[in-house]
C-alpha cells in the first residue's frame, strides 16, 4: 500500500485515463506519477494531445481517473462524494481557463464573487472578499464593467481573481495565456508569479517556452506519459 | 447557494432575453386570467340570482292545478279544476307554520286604454298575494278585502303595462277595459324588473279575484271556486320540506285521490329553483376549468421548450458553475427557480389582467363580477407547481452535464 509523503500537497500514484474510441483505446494518461509539495510552480508543456488537460482535470477533480490514486493535501480523492468533490472544487482549487467562462452579462465584481455563492459567504463579506482579490490582481477600478467592456488580459485577471476569491491552496490554470498575445501573456505569467511568492501552488499549463520560463518546475508529457520533471531557476517577472 | 441567489441568477437570465421570457409566459398569464375572470363573471352571475332568490323569498311554496310537467313530458293526468279556493282556506288553517295562503288565476288578454292596447297577463288576487310575493304599490293603493268581497271593477297595472298604454302620463283613476269590462286604474305595482330567467315581471295586471272570475268568458264555469295557483308562504325557519309533504298529504286527501294515484296539483319551492341554477353555473365552471387547464397545459409546455433553449445555450456557464464548486443540486434548484419564477411573473400579470377583464366587463357589459380571493390563490398555486413541474426535466438535464464537457461547449 502506499502511502500518501509528508508535506506535500498534491500526490498522484500512476495515475491513468484512457477512453475508448470504438475499438481503439486512447491512454489519455498512462500511469503518471508525480508529487507537488506546497509553494511550487510547476508548468507542465508537451505536445497537443500528450494528456496535458487531461491531467488537470483529474487534478482539478472534475474527472475521476480509470485507476492510480490521488491524495490533494492528504486527503485521498478518490472515496469523495461528488458534493464532496464540489466542495474540493469550491474550496482547496482555483480553476483558470484558457477562455476566461466569464459570465458575460455580470460585473467584474459579480463574476469574483460566484464561488463564494457555493461557499455559504454573507453576502456584505463576498462583496469585501471579492474587491480584495481584484484588488490583487490590479484591476480594482474596474469592479463594475463587464467582461466584453474589458481586454483579454483584463478578462483573465478578473478570472484569477475569482479563482483566488475562496483563498485555495491550488491554482490550477490550463493555457491561460493561450488566447493572449505575448506582452500580456508576460503580465499575466508575472501575476501568477507574485501570487506563488505569497505562497499559493500553481499548476499551469503551457505551449510557450517563455511563459514556462517563470516556473520553478517543468514536467513535460508525451502520449500521455510523463518524460520529464526538471527544477529549475525560475526568471523573475519585471 | 442560496435561494436568493437563484433568484437572482433567474431573474438576471430572464432579462437577458426579455422579449422571449415574455412571450414563454404568456400561456401562463392567458390561463391565469382566464381562470379569474371567469370565476368572477360565474359568482358575480351566481351571486345576482341568489340575491334574487333571496328577495322572492325562500320560504314560499307554489301549488298548482294540473300535472307536473317535467322536461315536456306530462307526469299523470291531472283533472281540471282540481285546485279551489277552499283548498287555500284548509292549507291555511291546518297546515302549521303556514303565515298566507294567496289563491289566484292567470289570464292572458288584451288590455285596452284609449285607442291603446296591450297584450299582457291578468291576475285574479286577493291582498294576501302582495304579501307573499313581495309586491308593493308605487302610486295610487292596492287592492282591499272589501275590492274581493264586492268584486270591485278595479285594476292595479305593472310598470311596463303603464309605460305601453299610458307613456309618461298618470294612469290612476283612468277607465281601462279587459275583454269588454270596463276597469278603473287605482294603483300601480313598484318596479321588479326581470325574474332569473329573463322574464318581465312588470309585464302584469292585478284584478281582484272575485272580478276576474266574474267577467272573464270561459272562467270558473264548471266550478266558481276555482284558482290556478296558491303561494303558500310559510314563517321564517320553517321546514320547507316538511311542508311540502303535509300539504301534499291535506290536498290529496281532500281530492280523494286513492293511493297509487297521481297527484292532480303540483307543488315547487324557490329552493329547487336555485338548485337547477347551481347545477348549470357548475357545468360552466367545470368548462372554464377544462379552459384554463388546457391553456395552463400549452404554458406549462413553452416554460419546458424555453427552459430547455436555455439549458443548451448556456452550458458553458453549467460547466464553470460546477467547475468552481456548485453542487449538482445547486445547478437543480437554479434552473427549477428559474421556470418557477418565469410562471410566477406570468401568473402575476395574469392575476392583474384577470382582475382588469372582469372589471372590464362589469363595466362595459354590465355583468355583476366578483373576484374570488380563492381563485387567484389557486391560479397562482397551479402556476407555481407548472414552473416546477415542466422545469425538472430541463434542470435535470442541467444537472447532469459533464463539467469538462460542458466547458468545452461552443
Ligand atoms: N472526451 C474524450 N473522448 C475521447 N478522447 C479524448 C477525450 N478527451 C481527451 N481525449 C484524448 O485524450 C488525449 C489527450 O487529450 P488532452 O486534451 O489531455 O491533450 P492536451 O495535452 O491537453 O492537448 P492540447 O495541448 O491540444 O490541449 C487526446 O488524444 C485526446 O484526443
Ligand atoms: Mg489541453
Amino acid at each position: 500500500m502506499v502511502s500518501e509523503p509528508a508535506h506535500s500537497l498534491i500526490t498522484v500514484e500512476r495515475l491513468t485515463r484512457h477512453y475508448r474510441m470504438g475499438p481503439q483505446i486512447v491512454h489519455a494518461l498512462d500511469d503518471v506519477s508525480v508529487t507537488v509539495r506546497p509553494g511550487e510552480f510547476v508548468a507542465v508543456m508537451g505536445p497537443s494531445g500528450s494528456g496535458k488537460s487531461t491531467f488537470m482535470n483529474l487534478l482539478g477533480c472534475l474527472d475521476r481517473p480509470d485507476s492510480g490514486r490521488y491524495w490533494l493535501d492528504g486527503q485521498e480523492v478518490a472515496g469523495l462524494s461528488s458534493d464532496a468533490l464540489a466542495a474540493v472544487r469550491n474550496r482547496s482549487i482555483g480553476f483558470v481557463f484558457q477562455s476566461f467562462n466569464l459570465l458575460p452579462r455580470q460585473s467584474a465584481l459579480d463574476n469574483v464573487m460566484l464561488p463564494m455563492v457555493y461557499a455559504g459567504v454573507s453576502h456584505a463579506q463576498r462583496i469585501e472578499r471579492a474587491l480584495a482579490a481584484l484588488d490583487a490582481v490590479g484591476l480594482l477600478e474596474r469592479a463594475g464593467h463587464r467582461p466584453t467592456q474589458l481586454s483579454g488580459g483584463q478578462q483573465q485577471r478578473v478570472a484569477i481573481a475569482r479563482a483566488l476569491v475562496n483563498d485555495p491552496l491550488l491554482l490550477l490554470a490550463d493555457e491561460p495565456t493561450g488566447a493572449l498575445d505575448t506582452a500580456t501573456s508576460l503580465e499575466i505569467i508575472g501575476l501568477f508569479q507574485r501570487l506563488n511568492r505569497r505562497g499559493i501552488t500553481i499548476v499551469l499549463v503551457t505551449h510557450e517556452p517563455e511563459v514556462a520560463r517563470f516556473a520553478s518546475r517543468v514536467l513535460h508529457f508525451r502520449d500521455g506519459r510523463l518524460i520529464d520533471d526538471l527544477s529549475q531557476d525560475a526568471e523573475v517577472a519585471a | 447557494m442560496t435561494a436568493w441567489d437563484a433568484l437572482r441568477a433567474a431573474l438576471d437570465s430572464l432579462r437577458a432575453n426579455p422579449l422571449r421570457s415574455a412571450l414563454t409566459m404568456l400561456g401562463i398569464v392567458i390561463g391565469v386570467a382566464a381562470v379569474i375572470a371567469m370565476v368572477a363573471v360565474g359568482a358575480g352571475a351566481r351571486e345576482q340570482v341568489l340575491r334574487q332568490i333571496a328577495s322572492l323569498g325562500t320560504n314560499l311554496i307554489m301549488v298548482g292545478q294540473g300535472s307536473i310537467v317535467r322536461g315536456g313530458v306530462k307526469l299523470g293526468a291531472g283533472t281540471a279544476s282540481s285546485l279551489t279556493e277552499d283548498d287555500a282556506l284548509a292549507v291555511l288553517s291546518e297546515i302549521p307554520g303556514v303565515v298566507v295562503t294567496a289563491p289566484s288565476v292567470r289570464w292572458g288578454l288584451q288590455i285596452v286604454a284609449g285607442n291603446q292596447n296591450w297584450g299582457t297577463v291578468l291576475f285574479g288576487i286577493t291582498p294576501d298575494y302582495m304579501d307573499a310575493r313581495d309586491w308593493s304599490i308605487a302610486a295610487g293603493h292596492g287592492l282591499s278585502d272589501v275590492d274581493v268581497a264586492q268584486a270591485n271593477k278595479v285594476v292595479v297595472l305593472g310598470q311596463t303595462v303603464v309605460r305601453n298604454l299610458f307613456g309618461g302620463g298618470d294612469p290612476i283613476g283612468e277607465p281601462v277595459r279587459v275583454f269588454s269590462t270596463p276597469l278603473t286604474v287605482v294603483g300601480v305595482l313598484a318596479e321588479k324588473g326581470q325574474n332569473t330567467q329573463g322574464q318581465d315581471q312588470d309585464d302584469v295586471i292585478f284584478v281582484p279575484l272575485s272580478t276576474a272570475k266574474r267577467n272573464i268568458p270561459g272562467m270558473a264555469k264548471s266550478n266558481p271556486r276555482f284558482i290556478h295557483t296558491m303561494v303558500v308562504k310559510m314563517r321564517d325557519g320553517a321546514d320547507m320540506a316538511d311542508a311540502q309533504a303535509q300539504i301534499r298529504d291535506l290536498l290529496r286527501q281532500r281530492h280523494r285521490l286513492i293511493p297509487g294515484q297521481d297527484d292532480d296539483f303540483w307543488m315547487r319551492d324557490l329552493s329547487e329553483v336555485s338548485a337547477t341554477r347551481d347545477a348549470s353555473s357548475r357545468a360552466l365552471s367545470f368548462l372554464l376549468a377544462a379552459v384554463a387547464a388546457v391553456s395552463l397545459l400549452v404554458g406549462g409546455i413553452g416554460i419546458m421548450n424555453i427552459m430547455l433553449v436555455s439549458v443548451t445555450e448556456r452550458t458553458r456557464e453549467i460547466g464553470l458553475r460546477l467547475a468552481i464548486g456548485a453542487r449538482r443540486r445547486d445547478i437543480l434548484v437554479q434552473f427549477l427557480i428559474e421556470s418557477t419564477t418565469l410562471s410566477l411573473i406570468g401568473a402575476a400579470v395574469g392575476v392583474a389582467l384577470g382582475i382588469g377583464t372582469a372589471m372590464g366587463v362589469a363595466e362595459l357589459a354590465g355583468w355583476p363580477t366578483l373576484i374570488q380571493i380563492d381563485s387567484v390563490v389557486l391560479a397562482v398555486v397551479v402556476s407555481g407547481l407548472i414552473g416546477v413541474f415542466f422545469g425538472l426535466y430541463p434542470a435535470r438535464r442541467a444537472a447532469r452535464l459533464n463539467p469538462i464537457e460542458a466547458l468545452r461547449h461552443e
